[in-house]
C-alpha cells in the first residue's frame, strides 16, 4: 500500500496554499524577521538560518501557512529569525507540539528545528515516535555535538572520550548515530548535510520539503564556542575529498576518486580501492528501497575519527503519513454520516440508548 | 419483620403493604434502597450493577452509583483483592450520594461477602451464593468454618441460594460447555434482585439481545438464566415479600443515566458544536481517565481527532500545538500522567494560549491507588509548575455535572486564553446519576473570535500585529491562527515583551507580565456567578464549604442535621481559580467553617492563606466517599460546640 493508492497527497506541501502565479516572486527578506540574529560569531547556525530564509521562496507557499516550532538549545532560537509563524516551545518536545499541529492542520507546512540534544537526549520518544509515525514535519536536527546554550556539556553524539565540562576526564558512553537511530525507527526520509555546504544543504532541503511525511536532515553544524572544528575534516578541500562519501540515488558510492563502497561476504558494506573491487560488489545507492537495510549499513560507514563519512539522502521512501490518515478517518466519519455532525447528531448523542421521560 | 431493606435514618420508614401488581407476593413500599453487588472480579458485578441501574432509571427512580473495583485486570480468583462491587443507592426522592451502607449485599462468594460484611448494617439482607462456599474457598479467605454454617450471620437476614447450581440446571437443555453456563449466574442473580424490587427486565432483555447478536446460544442461555432468577423470587417461599421504591419527583425532562467521564466527553462535544471549533484530544492511557479517551477516539463524526500520544508529555503538547492552530487542545490524565504534564502547562501559561487539562484525580502519592478515589491534585494543579504560573482551576459536583464543568473549562480557555485544569476524580468517572438532557439550543454560545488584522504599528509607521496586546476588559490576548496573512509571529517559552512579545530579558517588563498575568486569571471571576449558599433560615451559624465530588455527601450529611433541627449552611466550589468574587464575604460572615476534603486539607490551606479565616478541615483519604453520617456527626459536634474564637483545632474530630 503506498500513499498514492489510497488518493492521498503526495507531495510535502500538497494542501499548502500556494502564492497566486501571477504574484511577484517571495525574496530571502520575506523571510526574514525584524529581531536581531544573536549566535555567537561563526556560528554554524547562521549559514544555516540564511540557507532556509533564501530557500523558503522557493517553495511558492503562502509566507502565512508555514510554521517553525523548535524546542530549546542554541538552534532552536531559529524561528524568531524567520518571518513565518513560529513557536520556541520546551526541551525535547517539539516534535510533540508540531504533531498535534500538523494533524490538525492539512494547510500548514510545519518544520522543526531541533538539536543533537534536544532531539536525541530530552526529546528522544518524541523523536522517534514521530518519525515512526511519519508525520508530515520537516525536522532539521542541527549537530553540533555538544551543549552549548548551558555552556559545553557533552552531548549524545559526543565521540566517547571526550573532554568537556561535564567530563573532565573523558565521557564513557557511545553516541548515537542520528541517521541509524533515525532509520531503525523506521523514518521514511533520513538525510544528512552540512551547514557550510550552502548548495548540499539547499539540495536536501529541497528533497525534504518535496517528501511527504517525516523528513529529518542531520545537519552537521559548526559550534566554534565549546566544539570548534567538529567537522573541520569534512570542511578541509583536500580531506573531504576522500572522506565524504556522496550518496547519489542510482549511482555508485564512491568515496573519493579511487574508493568505492562494496559489499563484503558477510553483507555488511566496506570501503576498498576501486581497482581491487569486483564491479558485481558495489554498491549502487538506491534511497527509494522499501528495506531498510542497505540505508542502515551506509550509516555504519561512519566513524568517531570521520575517516568515511557518507552524505546525502540515505532513505527516501513513500509511505502513509499518520496525520493524513487520521484526517482520513475523521473525514470519512463525517462522510459516511451525511456531513457534518448538527444540533441533530449532538442531540441524539446526548440521548444515547436509554432514555426516560418525567413530565410536568 | 422481613429483613431491613430501607433505610430510615432521616425520617420515619415510609413502609406499608400495597397491593401486588407484578408478583403475588405482597408488595412493601419502601422510600429508598441501598444494594451491593460483589463478587469476584471475573463474576460480571460491575455489568450486572449496570443493567440494575438502568431498569431502576427507567422506573424513575433518582439514584446514584459508586462502582468499587481493583487494580488488577484479574486479581487471583476467590481473592479478597480480587472482589470487584457496585453499591446503587436509589431512592423516590433526591439522592446525594450512592449510600453510606448496603440494606442489601449480594455476595457471589466467601470472599465477597469478608470483603464487605464490615460495612453492613445489622439487620440488613445478604443472599449469598452458597455454591461457592466450599472448604477450599471458605479456608482461601481465612475462615476455619463455613461462615453460612455458625453463627458468624446471626446478626443479618441471609437467603442462601445455590446461584451456580440452579443456573446451570435451568440451562440443563443448553448446548453449552458447564462453565459457560455458571457464567450466567450473573444474570440468575439480577434477575432475583429485579424480582425483588419490582423492576422490569424488558431493558436487560434489549441489552443482552444487542451484546450477543452474533452467539445466539449465549444469548438465549442469558435470557433463561435472567428469568429463572426473577422467577425463583416469584415461587420460592425463601422470599416472602417485594418491594417497591416509588419514582421521584424530577423535574420534567428527558433523563439518561450518565457516568462522569461519558459527561465529560459530551460536554466537551458540545463545547465544539457551540465554538464551531475542532476538539483536539492528545492522551496516554491512564486509570481512571482512560475511558475519555475511548468514547472520545468513537466521535469522530463530530470532528474530533483523538491522538494516543507516546507519552503523557506528547498528550498535551499535541493539544498544546493544536490549540495553536486554532482547535480546542485538550489532554486527559491522572494525578501522575499531570506531573508530567507540568513543563507543558507552563508553556502553555507562557504562551497565552487556550488549554484544557482533564485530571480525573486517584489516590497517591505516585502510582498510588489507580482505581480508587481523591482530592489530592487541587495544590498541584494551582501550583505544580516552575514559575508564577497560574491557571484557571474548575471541579465539577457530580457525574451529570461533568458535562457543564467541561463546557465551562473550554469557555474560560478560550474566552481568557488559559490553561484551564478540571479536576474530576475516580467516584465522578465511574459514578453515575439520572441526567436531564438538555436541549442543544440552551447550550450557552461559546462563539471564538479568531484576530485577523494587524493591531498595531511599527516605528515607520507600517501595520504590525502585536500578539501581547491584550484585551483590556480580559486581558486575555489575541489568537492568532497560523493562516492568517499578516499576522506571522513568533511565541514561545521565553519572557515576552509586552505588547509587542519579542524576546525581553528587562526586569521592569518580567515584573509587569507576571502580574499581567495573574491578573489576567483573576478578571475571569468577573464572569463567574457568586458563590451561591445553601442556608435555608439564613441563620445558621457553621457553614459547610466543599469542592468537587463531596457535594453528594455533604449535601446528605447537612440534610441529616437539619433533620435533626439542627442549623447549617452549605456551599460548593466549583471555580478553585479564580474563586468567585463573594467566597471571602461568605466565609467570614460564619462562625465556624468546615471543609470536607478527601485529602488532608488543600482547599482548607488555600481558603486559609487567601482569605486569613480559621477554616477546619474534615478529611478523610480512605479511597472512597465519605459517609455522610459521619460527616453529619462531626458538623452537629462543631454547631454543639461553645463559641470559642480561640479554639486552636484545625481539623474536626471523626
Ligand atoms: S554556543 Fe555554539 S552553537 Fe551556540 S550559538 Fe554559540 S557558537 Fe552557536
Amino acid at each position: 500500500m503506498t500513499a498514492q493508492d489510497l488518493g492521498m497527497p503526495r507531495t510535502g506541501t500538497d494542501g499548502v496554499p500556494r502564492l497566486p502565479e501571477d504574484a511577484p516572486a517571495q525574496k530571502k527578506k520575506d523571510f526574514t524577521s525584524d529581531q536581531e540574529v544573536r549566535w555567537c560569531p561563526g556560528c554554524g547556525d547562521y549559514v544555516i538560518l540564511a540557507a532556509v530564509q533564501g530557500f523558503l521562496p522557493e517553495l511558492g507557499l503562502k509566507r502565512e501557512n508555514i510554521v517553525f516550532v523548535s524546542g530549546i538549545g542554541c538552534s532552536s532560537r531559529f524561528p524568531y529569525y524567520l518571518n513565518t509563524y513560529g513557536m520556541h516551545s520546551i526541551h525535547g518536545r517539539a516534535p510533540a507540539i508540531a504533531t498535534g499541529l500538523a494533524t490538525s492542520r492539512p494547510d500548514l507546512s510545519v518544520w522543526v528545528i531541533t538539536g543533537d540534544g534536544d532531539a536525541l537526549s530530552i526529546g528522544g520518544n518524541h523523536l522517534i515516535h514521530a518519525l515512526r509515525r511519519n508525520v508530515n514535519l520537516k525536522i532539521l536536527l542541527f549537530n553540533n555535538k555538544i551543549y552549548g546554550l548551558t555552556k559545553g556539556q557533552y552531548s549524545p553524539t559526543s565521540e566517547v572520550g571526550s573532554v568537556t565540562k561535564s567530563t573532565p576526564v573523558g565521557s564513557v558512553d557511545t553516541p548515537f548515530n542520528p541517521v541509524s537511530l533515525a532509520l531503525g525507527a523506521e523514518a521514511s526520509f533520513v538525510a544528512r548535510t552540512m551547514d557550510s555546504d550552502r548548495k548540499h544543504l539547499t539540495a536536501t532541503l529541497r528533497a525534504a520539503a518535496e517528501h511527504r511525511g517525516s523528513a529529518l536532515v542531520e545537519i552537521y553544524q559548526n559550534c566554534p564556542i565549546f566544539n570548534d572544528g567538529a567537522f573541520q575534516l569534512l570542511k578541509d578541500r583536500d580531506e573531504a575529498q576522500a572522506r565524504i562519501i556522496h550518496l547519489v540515488d542510482g549511482e555508485p558510492v564512491r568515496a573519493g576518486e579511487d574508493h568505492v563502497v562494496v559489499r563484503d561476504a558477510t553483507g555488511s558494506l566496506s570501503v576498498v580501492a576501486e581497482a581491487d573491487a569486483d564491479p558485481a560488489d558495489i554498491v549502487v545507492h538506491d534511497a527509494g528501497a522499501a528495506d531498510p537495510t542497505r540505508a542502515f549499513a551506509l550509516s555504519r560507514l561512519d566513524d568517531p575519527s570521520q575517516r568515511h563519512v557518507p552524505m546525502g539522502i540515505f532513505r527516501d521512501v513513500s509511505r502513509p503519513t499518520y496525520d493524513d490518515l487520521v484526517r482520513a478517518q475523521v473525514d470519512g466519519a463525517i462522510a459516511s454520516g451525511g456531513g457534518p455532525a448538527g444540533d441533530a447528531d449532538l442531540t441524539s448523542l446526548l440521548h444515547g440508548k436509554d432514555t426516560w421521560t418525567v413530565s410536568a | 419483620m422481613e429483613g431491613v431493606p430501607c433505610r430510615t435514618s432521616h425520617g420515619p420508614a415510609l413502609d406499608s403493604l400495597v397491593t401486588a401488581t407484578m408478583s403475588s407476593k405482597p408488595v412493601r413500599r419502601v422510600d429508598r434502597v441501598v444494594i451491593r453487588f460483589a463478587g469476584d472480579s471475573g463474576d460480571g458485578m460491575q455489568l450486572t450493577g449496570d443493567r440494575f441501574t438502568s431498569e431502576t432509571a427507567a422506573l424513575g427512580n433518582d439514584l446514584s452509583t459508586l462502582p468499587n473495583f481493583p487494580a488488577e485486570i484479574r486479581a487471583p480468583q476467590g481473592t479478597l483483592p480480587g472482589v470487584s462491587s457496585f453499591q446503587l443507592h436509589f431512592a423516590d426522592h433526591d439522592v446525594l450520594t450512592p449510600g453510606d451502607a448496603p440494606d442489601v449485599l449480594v455476595a457471589m462468594n466467601p470472599a465477597a461477602l469478608k470483603a464487605n460484611l464490615a460495612d453492613l448494617p445489622r439487620g440488613a439482607m445478604i443472599i449469598v451464593n452458597t455454591d461457592e462456599f466450599t472448604k477450599r474457598n471458605v479456608a482461601k479467605v481465612g475462615y476455619d468454618v463455613s461462615p453460612l454454617e455458625d453463627d458468624t450471620l446471626a446478626s443479618w437476614h441471609v437467603h442462601a441460594v445455590g446461584l451456580t447450581s440452579i443456573t446451570v440446571s435451568a440451562l440443563a437443555d443448553f448446548d453449552l460447555s458447564r462453565k459457560d453456563k455458571e457464567r450466567a449466574k450473573n444474570m440468575f442473580a439480577l434477575g432475583l434482585l429485579l424480582w425483588l424490587y419490582t423492576r422490569p427486565t424488558d431493558g436487560t432483555e434489549h441489552f443482552l439481545k444487542r451484546k450477543f447478536a452474533d452467539q445466539p446460544e449465549i444469548l438465549e442461555a442469558n435470557l433463561a438464566a435472567l428469568r429463572a432468577g426473577f422467577n425463583y423470587g416469584e415461587t420460592t417461599e425463601d422470599f416472602a415479600v417485594t418491594y417497591e421504591v416509588a419514582p421521584a419527583p424530577m423535574a420534567p425532562g428527558t433523563y439518561r443515566n450518565i457516568t462522569g467521564n461519558t459527561a465529560l466527553v459530551y460536554g466537551l462535544v458540545s463545547a465544539s458544536h457551540r465554538t464551531g471549533l475542532p476538539i483536539v484530544l492528545g492522551s496516554y492511557p491512564i486509570t481512571p481517565a482512560s475511558d475519555i479517551l475511548h468514547l472520545l477516539s468513537s466521535l469522530k463524526r463530530h470532528g474530533v481527532t483523538t491522538l494516543q500520544a507516546e507519552d503523557e508529555i506528547a498528550g498535551v503538547g499535541a493539544a498544546l500545538g493544536a490549540a495553536f492552530g486554532g482547535a480546542i487542545g485538550v489532554t486527559t490524565t491522572s494525578g501522575p500522567g499531570l506531573a508530567l504534564k507540568s513543563e507543558t502547562i507552563g508553556l502553555g501559561v507562557a504562551l497565552e494560549l487556550p488549554l484544557v487539562v482533564i485530571d480525573v484525580q486517584r489516590g497517591g502519592p505516585s502510582t498510588g491507588l489507580p482505581t480508587k478515589t481523591e482530592q489530592s491534585d487541587l495544590l498541584q494543579a494551582m501550583f505544580g509548575r516552575n514559575g508564577e504560573s497560574p491557571v484557571a482551576v474548575v471541579a465539577p459536583r457530580s457525574p451529570g455535572d461533568c458535562f457543564d464543568t467541561a463546557m465551562e473549562a473550554v469557555r474560560i480557555a478560550t474566552t481568557h486564553r488559559t490553561p484551564v485544569l478540571l479536576l474530576s476524580d475516580g467516584y465522578l468517572a465511574n459514578g453515575s446519576e439520572p441526567w436531564r438532557i438538555p436541549e442543544v439550543a440552551d447550550l450557552p454560545d461559546l462563539q471564538v473570535d479568531f484576530a485577523t488584522e494587524t493591531n498595531g504599528v511599527n516605528d515607520a509607521g507600517e501595520p504590525v500585529f502585536h500578539p501581547f496586546l491584550r484585551d483590556p476588559e480580559t486581558l486575555a490576548r489575541p489568537w492568532a491562527v497560523p493562516g492568517t496573512a499578516g499576522l506571522e509571529h513568533r511565541i514561545g517559552g521565553l519572557e515576552k515583551a509586552d505588547v509587542t512579545g519579542n524576546i525581553s530579558y528587562d526586569p521592569d517588563n518580567h515584573d509587569t507580565m507576571v502580574r499581567l498575568r495573574a491578573e489576567k486569571i483573576a478578571r475571569i471571576a468577573d464572569r463567574i456567578p457568586p458563590l451561591e449558599v445553601d442556608d435555608p433560615d439564613g441563620d445558621a451559624e457553621v457553614l459547610v464549604l466543599g469542592w468537587g465530588s463531596t457535594y453528594g455527601p455533604i449535601a446528605a450529611a447537612t440534610r441529616l442535621v437539619r433533620n435533626t433541627g439542627a442549623k447549617v449552611a452549605r456551599a460548593h466550589l466549583r471555580h478553585l481559580n479564580p474563586m468567585p468574587a463573594n467566597t471571602g464575604e461568605v466565609l467570614r460572615s460564619y462562625r465556624r467553617v468546615i471543609v470536607p476534603e478527601m485529602n488532608l486539607g488543600q482547599l482548607a490551606l488555600l481558603l486559609r492563606a487567601k482569605f486569613l479565616v480559621d477554616v477546619r478541615g474534615y478529611n478523610t483519604v480512605r479511597g472512597l466517599p465519605f459517609k455522610s453520617v459521619e460527616l453529619a456527626d462531626a458538623i452537629r459536634e462543631t454547631i454543639a460546640e461553645p463559641h470559642d474564637p480561640t479554639h486552636p483545632d484545625t481539623e474536626v474530630s471523626r
